[in-house]
């Protein structure tokens, strides 16, 4: 069971940095839309057109580090098995 | 003869008030090409938003740009950040109060410093601007361009166009935008830049 909670939290750790790393790599909040400018030709207007996408920033890191921080922390809670000494017959 | 010319002059100056009467334009537009971006300082990034629910009407008459008057106004429903959380803020009560105070309204009283180029004018604005709930007098900068007989680039319809622009500057603690608080986190002032236009359709 302790082993089981440290590859989760390490697995956790590592697929949040890789996926804010994959999606940008977004320094400031995370974003669920991305806000682009595009020209009007008759007024030439610039006006946004706004596209649902998922951006994850700095607070999806921290929130993923300290959950993994809690479940690494929650695995020494499980203390190690007693070692079984097998008696010879 | 007398009477010839009379007729002539009557003929004349209704052409020539025919020609010069204001024209109403409408800036309601259902394409959410009207916009304006607003932009803040804060500690992480910048917070930068934008807002596409414009409607009013100005009018406007080519010969006396300086007559300018009417009303805009934006939703506040239509503000819109990237983050959702952020975003819920903003409409909530302590921001900018969707739900009590629903419209930001800037009514121009009148124009100062008028310059006209062509179609274009540039001037100060001067009017009341009523944001959640409170009103100042405002001096905003604005660029006029006129557009005649576009209507139909756009629309299909004969008509004009008029394109206003502004880029200025408003502070949140002199509209009670949580007056005082958080100014380490969301600055006092707030850039604006609004880009619209208002059609006249000719029937």
């Amino acid at each position: 069971m302790r082993r089981i909670l440290r590859v989760l939290a390490l697995t956790m750790l590592f697929a949040s940095l890789l996926s804010w790393a994959i999606l940008g790599a977004n320094t400031g909040w995370t974003k669920t839309s991305v806000t682009r400018m595009k020209l009007d030709p008759i007024t030439e207007i610039e006006f946004p057109v706004v596209e649902e996408r998922f951006v994850p920033g700095i607070d999806f890191v921290v929130a993923a580090m300290a959950a993994a921080a809690l479940i690494y922390g929650l695995s020494f809670v499980f203390g190690r098995k007693p070692e079984t000494i097998e008696s010879s017959k | 003869m007398t009477k010839m010319i009379a007729n002539a002059w009557c003929v004349l100056a209704t052409a020539a008030a025919l020609s010069a009467a204001p024209i109403e334009f409408d800036f309601k537009d259902p394409k959410g090409v009207n916009n304006v971006v607003f932009r803040t300082d804060a500690p992480l990034e910048s917070i930068n938003g934008t807002g596409s629910g414009i409607s009013g009407k100005v009018t406007f008459d080519p010969e006396k740009p300086a007559a300018l008057k009417g009303s805009i106004k934006l939703d506040v429903a239509s503000l819109h950040v990237p983050n959702p959380m952020m975003k819920e803020h903003m409409h909530g009560p302590d921001w900018m109060n969707a739900k009590q105070h629903p419209d930001i309204v800037f009514e121009i009283v009148r124009l100062e410093n008028v310059k006209t180029q062509g179609n274009t004018t540039t001037a100060d604005a001067i009017g009341k601007m009523t944001i959640k709930g409170q009103s100042r007098e405002m001096n905003i900068p604005v660029k006029v361009t006129y557009l005649k007989d576009r209507l139909k680039d756009r629309q299909g319809k004969e008509g004009d166009l008029l394109v206003v622009r502004s880029n200025f500057e408003i502070k949140r603690s002199d509209f009670g935008i949580n007056k005082g608080k958080n100014e380490d986190k969301v600055a006092d002032t707030i850039e604006l830049s609004l880009s619209i236009a208002g059609s006249a359709p000719r029937s």
